[in-house]
């Protein structure tokens, strides 16, 4: 009995020192989670106000900004106009049986509408953007940081600030609500496709219906607020390309966390938004 | 600031710069004077490409001062800089051509922001450069498409659009052939004779440096260990210098 009550006390005694140490093992790396996190949100703060600097200071890189509205916004449309369909389509069949075994099959129209003008539409741009343009912007920057062409167009007397990141920037902010109308549109076309294949409706009374209750507030600020998606893609990918180390495995790194950042990020701001719209637009 | 007419084009006096723990630079003081080309040498990791870049402003010094033509560039903001930068041509290790532009963009690329010429004195200019470095039959070429000798005569160009008065070289023969090394010493070479350039070449080739410097430069543990013509660091009794030379031979 002494036996068992000894081993007893001195197995708690052991597993208790176990879990002290992986406790204090978990503080420390928690620790130094948190200092990273508080690091990194501190340069980026200092990036930011550089990049606002350079691009409300004059001369602007016109020719590059349109250059960039090209490759950001339109070779995004396709991707955009496909997951925006997508999205539609999967809308349009799941509400369908939902609405019907409600009884309210004739709320489909508008179920589709808002909930792809007011959520889906600006939010799947988003998330798309982020994955596309975010990766390309990360590993962009960051091959030029470590092959010195960020170097050399300084050594040119030429700001990076305002050449590469405030093009890129503002060409995010400027295409991102664009990319959502073409979301939207592609998106109401193919929900209405697959709710009449089911359940045949005409185009126009689909449309009618869909359209009758919605009102301006709910159209402009939710197609708005993806600027605000650009412009935490446009500066977190910047960002990351710009401070690339450690030649083409840091050029993955960057352009990996460009977009697992700038897609939490989005999602964060999303919520966010959405409470500000509804306080401001009540 | 007024520039004295003795004053050399590049001063640094007391350069000091350290990453972490790792002392790079420990007090370092050169003069160049107009017109002289300064080769400067050293093992690899002893901070000579880290030192070209602290001239021209791409880091920040730890303590110590650099002065170009009469401005001082420690703590200088973004705009004043540039513009002390116009006047410096930087040719980079791996020549760091811009991979999204041609070789006609990539030199024109500096005139374009810098100065108000029109389309077509600028392409005529841009011609003139890449023909000077004999490039001017590749002018529609992605980097990616030349050679490496070839993108080091583009970046050459690239460094002289502005018609610089200083340039600085890092390690332009690095990873050359012989025979394409000896053309880029040889244009080094024209530049001082013909445009009468302040520079400073950041290298390892002891050959090359010999037939397009004034003076040399050897820096070891972060402070310059001896320096003058390569006669004088012949003659040197220090041990690293007898085996950098010996080596390099």
């Amino acid at each position: 009995m002494t036996t068992y009550l000894a081993i007893l006390i001195l197995g708690t005694a052991i597993s208790g020192t176990l879990a002290n140490s992986r406790l204090g093992d978990q503080g420390i790396v928690f620790k130094s989670f948190l200092i990273e996190g508080v690091e990194w949100f501190g340069e980026w703060g200092i990036f930011c106000t550089r990049a606002f600097r350079s691009a409300l200071a004059p001369p602007y890189e016109l020719r590059e900004l349109i250059r960039q509205c090209d490759v950001i916004g339109a070779k995004s449309l396709p991707l955009v106009a496909l997951a925006g369909a997508a999205i539609g389509v999967v809308l349009s069949l799941q509400t369908h049986d939902a609405l019907i075994r409600f009884g309210a099959k004739s709320l489909l129209p508008p179920v589709i509408v808002f909930t792809i003008i007011k959520e889906s539409g600006p939010v799947i741009t988003g998330m798309v953007v982020a994955g596309r343009v975010g990766a390309g912007i990360g590993a962009e920057l960051g091959s030029m940081k470590v092959t010195e062409q960020i170097d050399a167009m300084e050594a040119s007397a030429v700001d990076p600030y305002r050449f590469l990141v405030a093009t890129r920037v503002l060409a995010c902010v400027l295409m991102l609500p664009l990319l959502t109308l073409a979301a939207d549109f592609s998106g109401l076309v193919m929900g209405w496709l697959a709710n009449t294949l089911a359940d045949p409706i005409s185009f126009q009374l689909f449309f009618v219906s869909g359209f009758k209750n919605l009102l301006f507030s709910d159209f402009i600020p939710p197609t708005l607020k993806t600027a605000a998606f650009g412009l935490i893609i446009g500066l977190v990918a910047c960002f990351q390309g710009m401070r690339t180390k450690g030649g083409t495995e840091g050029v993955g790194r960057s352009a990996t966390s460009s977009v697992v950042l700038s897609s939490l990020f989005v999602i964060v701001a999303d919520v966010v938004l959405v409470r500000l719209i509804q306080m401001v637009w009540r | 600031m007024g520039e004295e007419p003795n004053t050399p084009p590049i001063v640094i006096d007391n350069l000091h710069k350290k990453f972490g723990d790792q002392t790079v630079l420990n007090g370092v003081s050169l003069q160049v004077q107009r017109g002289e080309t300064v080769a400067v040498l050293g093992r690899s990791g002893t901070g000579k490409s880290v030192f070209l870049k602290l001239i021209i402003g791409l880091q920040p010094s730890d303590s110590g001062s650099v002065t170009i033509e009469g401005q001082q560039i420690t703590g200088l903001d973004v705009k004043h800089l540039n513009e002390v930068r116009k006047k410096i041509g930087f040719l980079f290790q791996q020549a760091a051509l811009y991979d999204s532009l041609t070789v006609e963009e990539n030199v024109a690329f500096p005139l374009s922001r810098h100065t108000n010429m029109s389309d077509a004195d600028r392409n005529t200019r841009v011609r003139e450069l890449l023909g000077s470095v004999g490039m001017d039959q590749d002018l529609n070429k992605m980097p990616s498409e030349i050679s490496g000798g070839m993108q080091k005569r583009v970046g050459l160009a690239r460094a002289l659009a502005l018609d610089p008065n200083i340039l600085l070289f890092d390690e332009p023969t690095a990873g050359l052939d012989p025979i394409t090394a000896a053309e880029i010493g040889k244009l080094i070479l024209e530049l001082k004779q013909k445009r009468e350039m302040t520079a400073i070449v950041v290298t390892h080739d002891i050959r090359g440096a010999k037939v397009f410097s004034d003076r040399m430069v050897l820096i070891h543990e972060g402070n310059i260990l001896a320096e003058g013509p390569l006669a004088d660091l012949q003659k040197s009794k220090h041990p690293v210098v007898i085996q950098f030379l010996k080596d390099s031979s």
